[in-house]
Formats: C-alpha cells, structure tokens, sequence
C-alpha cells in the first residue's frame, strides 16, 4: 500500500493527521531550519515528544524538514537540529543541503535521511548523487515532473519515491526559486518563507481591493472576485498588454484521480502538503485520502473517486480549483 | 586582478547572431566564456558541434572556456545532452543540477550559480567532489560571500553575478508558450521573438519580472560595477556578466576598466546605468530585497 504523508504544523494538526489515517507525519521545529518558518507554527522540543509519543503508540511515523539551506554565518544552527532530531526519536530527517547529509550521514549513520524536495533533484542523476554520497532512502519529487518523467526516473534509481499528492501548488522547481527574496529580501531556500506575511499589504482603493507584496503589487480585486493570499507567482500581471495570471492560477495540485498509475508505477508515497493549514484542513485532506488510498489498493482494481472525497478536498482547494501541474502534459 | 567571465546567453537568439557575438567575444577583455544552452532543450539553433566550433575560437582566442549544462534536467534526451558535455574533457564543464556534478566526479568543474552553496560544508563537499569553482547564489549578500570566501578550500576560485538580468526561477511551465496560449510541447519557439525577454508589468504598469521560456528573470539588472573595488578587496576571483541583446560588450569594457584602475567605479556606475535594462539593482549583494537599488 501506497505510503499517505501529512502535514503538521501544530501538535493538534499532527493528531488530526494520526487520528485520520496518515502512515507518516512531517513537521518541522519552530525556527529557520524548515521551509514553513511561519509564526505561530512548527514544533518545540516538548510538543515534539508529545507528538512522536503519540503517532509511535499508534504505529505511524513521525519524519522531521530540515530543509531550507544553512546559511554561511550560522550552519551550525542547522547541525544543532540534526542532532536534536536523532535525540527525539525521529523515524526520518528530510534535508535539501549536501552539506548538512553529508554530516547527518557520518554523525549518526543510523538516522534515516529523505531528499526533501528543495532538493531539486529532477533526474535520476541527481537522485543517485544523493543516495550515493549520502545513502538517501527516499526522493521527493519537485511538482515539475510529468507521469511519463516519474516512470522513466523511479525504474533508474534505488531510492524510494515520493510525490505530492495534494496541496498548494509550486509551479517552480523548490529550491530553485528566489522569486520571494527578489521582493522580500526573504526566501524559501533562505528564510524558509515565501511571500512572506509580513511584506503583505492589502488596500481597499477605488480600482479594487489590492495586494501588495514589499510595496509590489500583486493583484487587484473587484467586489464579486475571491481574494487569494498573494504568494508573488499567483497574482495577475500584464504582458503586452493583457492582464491574466502570467505565471500562474491560485490552484490546488490534486493528484487524486492519478492514484491507481502512481502505485502502479512505484511511488512509495504520496505527499499531502499543507503544515501552514489548519488541523481540520490536516483532518478533511487526510480523511478523504485515507479512503482514497484504500480503495485503490494495489492500484489493480477498479478505482473511481467518490464524490464525497472530493467534496471535502473542493472545500480547501486554494482558490477552489485543482489542477493535475506538470503530471499532466498538456499542462500551460 | 578579478577576472572577468561572460555567462551562457541565457535568450533563445538566432544562429547567426550567435555566432557573430561570440566573435566579437572573441576580441574583448574578459577572461572565461561560458558556453552552451542552459534554459530549454528545445531550443536548438545551436546544437552541440556549433558550441563546440565556438569553444575552440575562443580558446584559439586565449579564453577560458567553460561549457554549462541545463540548469532543470527532466527529461531523457535533457540527461544525455548533460552527460555528452560532461564526458567532453578538452573544455571545463560548470554543473547546474547535482545530476551533472555526478557525471563530473574529479574533472575540476564550476560548480554554477543553480547548486546552492550557501555554507561552508556545502562547498567542502563539492570541492572534495572536483569542484575548482564556485558561484555564489544569486540571493547570496555579500557578508554571507564574505564568510565563504573566508573558509573555503585552498586553491578554490569564487565567482559572483555581477551583470545582467538575474535568473530568479525555473519551471515544469513554459511561460512564454504559456503568455501565446500554446502548449509547452508545441512553443513554436516563441523565445526566438524576445532577444531580451518577455517583460511582465504589474497591473501599474511597473516591470517586474522577464519571463523567459521556463526560466523567470529579474526585470531589473544587477549591476554591482560600483562595487568592483570591495569585490576585489574581499578575494572573489571572478565577476560574472550575463549577456543581453545589447550593449553586452560595452559593459564589458567598463568592468575591465574599472579593474584596471582607468575608471573610477562610480564613473563606470554613471556611464552603464543607461545600459542597464530595466535599470540597475544591487540588494541583493546588500542583504536587501534583490529589486531594490541600495548604493
């Protein structure tokens, strides 16, 4: 069966994920070393132990993102976090940074290490660089890949594969994006944050609600239209004239229907994202995958998507919309 | 002295264009070239013997030449393309994905710009692989270079973006096909037609960014001309210009200049801002959100 990995951003968001059917959960702790360093959010030591004590009782896992970039003038911040996450337990680290593999590999060899997807490892190159070096277990797949690419990779490496299943949409490569720092001063791969919150403005004006990110604007809304979050790539803009989303919807990825082909193919799991939501977005996205998983099983038998499970992905799809990305190739 | 490096032309430009640059490249001051198509494989007025025509004139020139690979390697044709230049030991080789630094192990490559060495066990890993180079990200500010430059390996050469439109972001969507409503696999090589870029406004008619096939620019250029004499200062070895559609040449000649003391940086920052398209930035070298223009 098809591995299903939750988001957890909160000790209540990681019992949603356990208490719905997640196998794994991932989270990260609460400063620069994962690619949600939203406030509010992520883990400190106690609610850390509170939450491996509870998915192990349970017999899920509990996988930690170690996955923005140390920096020069403080790397050891992000060794430090190694260390603390072998210290409590964790099933799996989820690292993007060579450097810090290289030292999770050699100071605790038994720790299990993921290439989390600001990896950017898009070819079984790549990924075999990594497993070779580092003795990666697992890939995560930046959302770029078509079905066929996803074939072609995992029958060319030893890791097991991991692809997004669910969430918000990067319709850049991770870890190859410095989109938000161009604006902010501020990035994933650096601050892990993007379009960070506190670089937004919004602004009632008589042309509409407006979004600004650092002074930037990035949409303009009229009355009858839904305001997103304006994450810079998903805002509209003009090119020769006419005003559309240049680079990208505010959509879902929503991979539900790709199921069977995914475990056919041999995906090890599938990835829900999501850590800066809430837990009953954690709860609804888990529950409805849960079943989803379960009816396709080894993705031999006839599968089809229940209504109600849409139901409840359509009722926390950014900007009500999905989309199969990059998976599907017609995709522009 | 900086040496001075020209970076791969990162637009989709006829063939003929191309070649008539790389001769004029041929006969200006800088020191490295680096060569070849690093944005989309379906671009294909060059293909490989063409690039490798061009490294010989300018090695024939004195240049160092350096060839780049892709930096977003998807596909099977993308990966033997990538391993093709790396087998090619007669011309150095920059990786841009880490697939490309394993088919390098021990050939004294560049690791580019796409690798993201922010720290100093990072860069001692690609060092221990081959690595003789190393290119700083282009969100790097120059305390963080500084740190590096610091710790890095004996006899490691450094190489900062000091020219050009920056290459902010890759994608699986072709934003040029996209802005044509085509599909990506059916682009009708739209590039072709934006020398310099497609600009995208915000909807105040303020340039924001370039898109550029699957590639995403910065709007404004990096110019850190002014800057020249604490680069120098600091111990980077190398200075990269990304080459535009214009005027690439005269920049280049205003950066030798300023290395070799004629101009004053500020004099040379006077003359090139009117050959900076889109206008100058520098925050990122600042720690400063990278649009803004701090000095």
């Amino acid at each position: 069966m098809i591995e299903l990995v939750c988001p957890a951003g909160s000790l209540p968001a990681l019992k949603a994920a356990v208490d719905n059917g997640a196998d794994s959960v991932y989270l990260g702790f609460r400063d620069a070393t994962n690619a949600r360093n939203f406030a509010g959010l992520n883990f400190d030591e106690a609610a850390i132990a509170e939450g491996i004590r509870y998915a192990h009782q349970r017999g899920r896992k509990v996988l930690l993102a170690l996955n923005t970039y140390p920096q020069a003038a403080n790397w050891q911040l992000w060794r430090e976090a190694v260390d603390r996450a072998a210290g409590a337990g964790i099933d799996a680290i989820i690292l993007a940074d060579p450097g810090l593999m290289d030292y999770a590999r050699n100071k605790h060899p038994g720790l299990r290490l993921h290439l989390s997807v600001q990896g950017s490892a898009t070819n079984y190159e790549a990924i075999n660089f990594y497993h070779e070096q580092f003795g990666i277990s697992r890939a995560v797949l930046p959302r770029v890949l078509s079905m066929q690419q996803v074939e072609h990779l995992i029958r060319h490496v030893k890791t097991e594969i991991e692809v997004f299943g669910f969430g918000s949409l990067c319709v850049m490569v991770e870890g190859r994006c410095a989109l938000s720092s161009y604006a902010t001063g501020e990035s994933p791969n650096t601050a892990g944050v993007c379009s960070p919150a506190k670089a937004v403005r919004w602004q009632q004006t008589p042309k509409g609600l407006e979004s600004r990110l650092n002074g930037v604007l990035i949409d303009r809304y009229q009355p009858d239209e839904n305001a997103s979050y304006p994450t810079l790539c998903k805002g509209r803009f003009e090119v020769e004239g006419e005003t559309y989303y240049a680079i990208e919807e505010p959509a879902s990825l929503n991979t539900m229907e790709l199921l069977p082909q995914l475990v056919q193919m041999g995906v090890k799991a599938i990835k829900i994202e999501g850590r800066q939501r809430s837990p009953a977005y954690v709860a609804q996205v888990t529950q409805a995958w849960r079943s989803a998983i379960d009816a396709c099983g080894d993705g031999k038998r006839r599968f089809a998507i229940h209504p109600s499970w849409s139901a409840a992905l359509d009722r926390v799809a950014e900007g009500q919309q999905h989309t199969l990305g990059a998976y599907h190739r017609k995709w522009k | 002295m900086l040496k001075l490096a020209l970076g791969p032309v990162l637009y989709y430009w006829p063939r003929l264009t191309m070649f008539e640059f790389y001769q004029q490249v041929a006969e200006s001051p800088v020191d490295i070239v680096y060569l070849g198509e690093v944005v989309c494989s379906r671009r294909h007025e060059l293909r490989l013997p063409d690039w490798l025509d061009i490294a010989a004139l300018l090695r024939d020139a004195g240049k160092e030449v350096v060839l780049s690979t892709q930096a977003l390697i998807e596909s099977g044709a993308e990966l033997t393309t990538m391993r093709k230049l790396c087998e090619h030991r007669d011309f150095l080789v920059e990786a841009n994905d880490f697939g490309a630094v394993r088919n390098l192990e021990g050939a004294g490559f560049i690791a580019g710009p796409h690798l993201n060495i922010y720290s100093e066990p990072t860069l001692a890993v690609l060092a221990r692989h081959g690595a003789r180079r190393w290119v700083a990200p282009l969100e790097m500010d120059r305390s963080a270079i500084g740190t590096l430059l610091k710790t890095q390996p004996a006899g490691m050469e450094s190489e900062v973006f000091a020219w050009g439109r920056m290459p902010l972001a890759f994608s699986a969507r072709c934003m040029t096909a996209r802005n044509r409503n085509l599909p990506k696999d059916d682009c009708q090589f739209s590039c072709i037609d934006y020398p310099d870029g497609l600009i995208m406004d915000t909807r105040e008619q303020k340039a924001f960014l370039v898109l550029n096939g699957i590639q995403t620019q910065s709007a404004a250029c990096c110019n850190l001309v002014r800057v020249m004499p604490e680069m120098a200062d600091m111990g980077i070895s190398v200075l990269r210009i990304s080459p535009q559609s214009r005027d690439t040449l005269e920049v280049v000649a205003a950066f030798d200049k300023v290395r070799r003391g004629e101009w004053q940086a500020p004099h040379a920052a006077v003359m090139l801002e009117p050959l900076a398209p889109g206008g100058s930035c520098d925050g990122f070298w600042y720690g400063q959100p990278g649009m803004e223009r701090v000095a």
